[in-house]
C-alpha cells in the first residue's frame, strides 16, 4: 500500500471523528494505556529505504520488521547502539520508534531518542511531514522528529524515520559477582564514574551481570581490573531486553521505575531487578499504584504501569498542569480532530 | 536594568554583527523570581523579551528587539551542584560551558560537548542552540548531554524537562527545548550529564595532497568501524591562517589536513590509532604525526578551536557558514565552494567537523564595501542550498536566528513550517518571547520567492506571490 492509501484513510477518519489505532505487529498492545479506535495496520507500509554503513544512517518505513533491519545492520557489522526490545517476532520500526523503549545498553549508549536523526509523518490533517533528516547534526527548525520518539502514535502515523547507526563493539564479555542490592548499587556507581567500557548491568536476586563493549585490549583489561567471574553469554542480555528471563515471568503487575542512579534500594513490596547502572528499577508486585507512584515520586524519579493482566492504573506517571497543557495543545496541533491512539499516553489526550 | 544607550549599547548584536539593533531595556535579573516578573509583566504589556547568554552565537539568535527587553542572563552564573556518584552537574543558564568541566574535573569528570567558543559561551546558550564541539562525533550534542532544565514560559508558568532518572514520562519536551533558539522557554537552571575523563588521549595529523582525498578518507576510517573521538578537516587556506596565528605545527604543504583523535585506556588508545594510521595511509594520507604528549595533542587542537579568530586576522570581516551535508558529498561540496569564490570574487577557507558532516565554510569579506557584503550573502545563500540539494541541512549547529530565516523557506514545505509555528504557539501564543527569528512566516518565504517545491509541485498556489 502506499502513502497516500495511509493518507486517505487518516483523513477519512478524520472526518468522521472515528478513533484510530495505529498498530504494526502488536508487539507493544501491551504498553501504555488500553489502545482503542478502529486498527489502522502500519505494516502496509514498509522496506528499507536507505541504508549506507559509511554515513551511519538507516532510513526505514514504519512497517519494516525490527528483526529485518537488525538482520542487515548485522551484515555490515552495524546495530542499532540502543538495543530496543521487540518483544515478539512481529516487531515493527515505527512501533519501535513511538514506543521509544530502549534496551540494556541505554546506560551507556543512550536511548531510543539520541539516535533520532529524521522522521517523516503522517498528521491529523493527513498531510505528510518532514523533520529532521539524514544528517548528524540539524537544528533547522524544532526538534520535531525526536519528539516523536516514545509518543506512542499520539501525534500522528511515523511513516518513515532515519537513524543513527554505529559499529559493533569488537569484542564484548559479561561479568559475574556475587553482591547484595545495596553494595551492587554503590559498585555499579563507582565503576560508572570511570572510564570502563560498562554496556549494561543487571543485579537481581544477589547476582550482578555487567557487560563490557569496546576494543579487545580495553575490555580485557576492565575485566582484570573489576574481578568477579566470565560468563560470556550474550543470551542472557537478550532474555534480560525481551522480558523473558524467569524474572519477568509472573503474575503480578511489573512496574519500571526510573530513578536517579545512585538511588539507595527501594523499599516496596515484591521483587526487584535492576538495569542501566541503578537508574531503571523493575518491580513485580501487587503493592498499589499510590504506593510505588509515591516511592518513585520520593527519589526523584517515576515509575511507568508496564505490563498488567488489568491495569489497576494509569500506565505513565502524571504530568503537572502546566506540562499537561502542553502535551495537549501539542496533541491539538498535531492531531486536529483528536483520532490517533486517543487516551493511550494519557487519558486527558 | 540597564536603559541609557551607553549601557545597552554593548548588547546591539551577537557574533554575527552584520545584525545591530539597540535594546530598549537590558534587564539583568539574579534571581528565578526576578525572570518570572519580568516576563510576566512583558507579557502584561506586550512587550517582546530576547534573552541572551554570552552573545557569541554566530546567526543572530540574541539580536534584541528595538521595542522589547533584552533579558541577559549574564547573573545566572553559579554551578548549583556537582553530583559526582550520580555523575551530573546542575548550573544556571550563564555559566560557562568550560567552567563545567573545571568545576567537575577533581573528580575525574568532565561534560563533554566543547563548543570552539567553550571559554566564554554559556549553557544556556548551548542549551538554547544546541551546539556542538570536536568531539561530538562520538560523544553527542548538547542534547545528548542535557538530562534536565527549569526555566519558564513566557507568560511566566514554571516549568522542567526532562530529568535526572532516565526517560521522563509524556512527550520529550525536553529535546524540543533544546536548539529552539530561546524561542519556546528562558532556561534558569540546567542539569548535564558527566563523563568519566578518558584516560589518555591521542590525535592524528594526517596531510593530504588533495581535498577529495581527505573527504574520501574521513568515510573509510568510518567504514573500517571505527568511530574517532574527533574527526575534523582544514583546508590549506585555513592551515595557513592559524598558522600565522597560533603556530600549531600544521603541515602547510598539504591540501588538506586531517585531524584523527582517539581516546580511552591506554591500551585502547594504542590499538585504534594502529588501525586509524592504516585505515589513513591506504586512503593516500601523504605525511602523518601522532601527538607524542597531552601537550602536543593540545597544540594541534589548539590551531582548530582558533581557527575563527584567525581567519579573523586575515580578513577584515569573515562570514561563517554551518551547512551539513551527507559525508559522502564532501568532495562535491567543496568544489562547488571553489567556484562559488571564483563567480563572487571572494576567498573562503575551509573548517569542517568533518566526521559530522558539518561544514564551516568562512567567507571572507570587508563588510564596509557594499558590494563585498552583498556578494558574500549570495555566496553563502547559494552554498546553503547547495547543502539542502545534497541531502543536508542548512544548520549544524549555528542555529537559525536571524540569518537563515530565508533558507528555511527552501528547507521545509509550508505545512512543516505551519507546524513549526504551531509548536511555538503552544509555549507561547503571544509570541512575545524572541519573536522573528528561526520559523519565517509564509508571507516572508513569498516575499523571498524561493518555496520549497517538492515533486514539482509549487506549495500554496493560491498565496499571492510578490
Ligand atoms: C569563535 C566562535 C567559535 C564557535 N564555535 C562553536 C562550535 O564549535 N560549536 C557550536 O555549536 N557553536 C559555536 N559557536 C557559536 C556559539 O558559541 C554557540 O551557539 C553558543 O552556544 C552560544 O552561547 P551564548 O551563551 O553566547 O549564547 P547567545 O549568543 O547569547 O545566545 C544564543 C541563543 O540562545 C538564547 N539563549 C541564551 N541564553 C538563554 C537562556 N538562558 N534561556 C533561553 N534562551 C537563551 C538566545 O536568545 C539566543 O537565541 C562559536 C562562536 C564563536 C564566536
Amino acid at each position: 500500500m502506499s502513502l497516500q492509501t495511509l493518507q486517505e484513510r487518516i483523513r477519512d477518519a478524520a472526518g468522521r471523528g472515528a478513533a484510530l489505532r495505529l498498530r504494526g505487529g502488536g508487539t507493544k498492545d501491551f504498553y501504555g494505556n488500553t489502545p482503542r479506535g478502529e486498527v489502522l495496520d502500519t505494516r502496509v507500509f514498509s522496506g528499507i529505504v536507505s541504508y549506507e554503513p559509511t554515513e551511519l544512517v538507516v532510513t526505514a518505513r514504519c512497517g519494516t520488521l525490527l528483526s529485518e533491519l537488525d538482520a542487515t545492520l548485522a551484515e555490515r557489522g552495524q546495530f542499532l547502539p540502543f538495543e530496543p526490545p521487540h518483544f515478539g517476532a512481529g516487531a515493527t520500526f515505527g512501533g519501535c520508534i513511538a514506543a521509544g523503549l530502549s534496551g540494556p545498553r541505554r546506560a551507556s549508549a543512550g536511548a531510543l531518542r539520541d539516535y533520532m536523526l529524521g522522521a517523516r509523518l503522517i498528521d491529523g490533517r493527513g498531510h505528510v511531514l518532514g523533520f529532521g533528516g539524514q544528517v548528524m547534526k540539524n537544528v533547522a527548525g524544532y526538534d520535531v522528529s525526536r519528539l516523536l520518539a516514545g509518543s506512542l502514535g499520539t501525534l500522528g502515523l511515523i511513516a518513515e524515520a532515519s537513524l543513527k547507526v554505529l559499529p559493533r563493539p569488537p569484542s564484548e564479555l559479561t561479568l559475574r559477582f556475587e553482591m547484595p542490592e545495596e553494595r551492587a548499587i554503590e559498585a555499579l556507581n563507582r565503576w560508572a564514574g570511570q572510564p570502563l567500557p560498562i554496556s549494561a548491568s543487571a543485579w537481581h536476586d544477589g547476582e550482578l551481570h555487567v557487560r563490557l563493549s569496546g576494543a579487545a585490549p580495553a575490555v580485557r583489561a576492565a575485566a582484570e581490573k573489576m574481578g568477579g567471574e566470565r560468563t560470556g553469554e550474550e543470551a542472557f542480555w537478550t532474555a534480560i531486553r525481551e522480558h523473558t528471563a524467569p524474572f519477568f515471568g509472573g503474575p503480578e503487575p511489573l512496574w519500571r521505575i526510573a530513578v536517579p542512579p545512585p538511588t539507595a534500594r527501594l523499599c516496596l513490596a515484591g521483587n526487584q531487578l535492576i538495569e542501566w547502572g541503578g537508574g531503571l528499577r523493575w518491580l513485580t508486585s501487587d503493592a498499589s499504584p499510590h504506593t510505588v507512584r509515591e516511592a518513585a515520586l520520593r527519589a526523584k524519579g517515576h515509575a511507568t504501569l508496564f505490563r498488567a493482566a488489568a491495569k489497576p492504573a494509569a500506565a505513565f506517571a502524571p504530568l503537572d498542569p502546566v506540562l499537561m497543557r502542553l502535551h495537549r495543545e501539542l496533541k491539538a496541533a498535531f492531531d486536529p480532530a483528536g483520532i490517533f491512539n486517543p487516551g493511550r499516553l494519557y487519558a486527558e489526550m | 536594568m540597564l536603559r541609557e544607550e551607553e549601557d545597552t549599547r554593548p548588547y546591539e548584536c551577537d557574533g554575527l554583527t552584520a545584525y545591530r539593533q539597540v535594546p530598549m531595556v537590558v534587564a539583568l535579573p539574579e534571581t528565578e523570581e526576578q525572570v518570572q516578573r519580568v516576563l510576566q509583566t512583558c507579557t502584561a504589556m506586550g512587550v517582546p523579551v530576547v534573552p541572551r547568554g554570552a552573545g557569541t552565537g554566530l546567526s543572530g539568535g540574541a539580536l534584541p528587539p528595538g521595542n522589547g527587553v533584552l533579558l541577559s542572563m549574564a547573573k545566572f552564573m553559579r554551578i548549583v551542584r556537582v553530583d559526582s556518584r550520580a555523575r551530573v552537574a546542575v548550573a544556571q543558564p550563564g555559566v560557562r560551558n568550560a567552567a563545567i568541566s573545571e568545576a567537575a574535573a577533581p573528580y575525574g569528570l568532565y561534560y563533554a560537548p566543547d563548543p570552539s567558543s567553550q571559554i566564554a559561551c554559556t549553557i544556556g546558550g548551548n542549551v538554547a542552540e544546541n551546539s556542538g564541539g570536536v568531539h561530538c562525533l562520538k560523544y553527542g550534542l548538547t542534547v545528548h548531554n542535557v538530562v534536565r532544565v527549569r526555566g519558564f514560559t513566557m507568560s511566566g508558568e514554571a516549568i522542567e524537562l526532562g530529568s535526572e532518572a532516565p526517560d521522563a514520562p509524556g512527550y520529550d519536551l525536553l529535546a524540543l527545548a533544546i536548539g529552539s533558539e530561546g524561542m519556546l522557554i528562558v532556561v534558569t537552571e540546567v542539569a548535564v550529564k558527566l563523563l568519566p575523563k578518558p584516560q589518555c588521549a591521542r590525535v592524528i595529523m594526517a596531510s593530504f595532497d588533495d581535498v577529495g582525498k581527505a573527504g574520501q578518507a574521513v568515510a573509510d576510517v568510518i567504514a573500517a568501524g571505527i568511530i574517532p573521538a574527533g574527526l575534523e578537516m582544514m583546508d590549506q587556506p585555513a592551515t595557513r591562517a592559524v598558522e600565522q596565528f597560533v603556530g600549531a605545527g600544521y603541515d602547510l604543504q598539504a591540501a588538506a589536513i586531517l585531524l584523527c583523535e582517539s581516546d580511552g585506556t591506554p591500551e585502547e588508545v594504542e590499538d585504534e590509532i594502529a588501525r586509524m594510521q592504516a585505515v589513513l595511509e591506504r586512503s593516500g594520507a601523504a605525511r602523518m604525526t601522532v601527538s607524542r604528549d597531552e601537550a602536543e595533542r593540545l597544540r594541534f587542537w589548539s590551531g582548530r578551536k582558533a581557527a575563527f579568530p584567525a581567519v579573523g586576522r586575515i580578513s577584515p570581516d569573515y562570514y561563517c557558514m554551518d551547512g551539513t551535508i551527507p559525508r559522502k558529498r564532501l568532495g562535491e561540496i567543496l568544489q562547488f565552494i571553489a567556484q562559488m569564490e571564483a563567480k563572487y570574487g571572494l576567498r573562503c577557507p575551509n573548517v569542517f567537523h568533518a566526521g559530522d558532516g558539518n561544514l564551516h565554510p568562512l567567507i571572507l569579506f570587508d563588510a564596509n564595501d557594499a558590494d563585498e557584503l552583498r556578494r558574500t550573502e549570495l555566496f553563502a545563500a547559494e552554498v546553503l542550498e547547495k547543502c539542502i540539494e545534497v541531502g543536508g541541512t542548512i544548520t549544524g549547529e549555528h542555529g537559525v536566528g536571524v540569518e537563515k530565516i530565508n533558507q528555511m523557506c527552501v528547507q521545509f514545505q509550508p505545512d512543516e513550517l505551519e507546524m513549526f509555528q504551531a509548536v511555538k504557539a503552544a509555549f507561547d501564543p503571544a509570541r512575545l518571547l524572541n519573536p522573528g527569528k528561526a520559523v519565517p512566516t509564509l508571507a516572508r518565504c513569498a516575499e523571498y520567492g524561493r518555496m520549497h517545491v517538492r515533486g514539482g509541485k509549487l506549495p500554496h498556489a493560491e498565496l499571492p506571490r510578490f
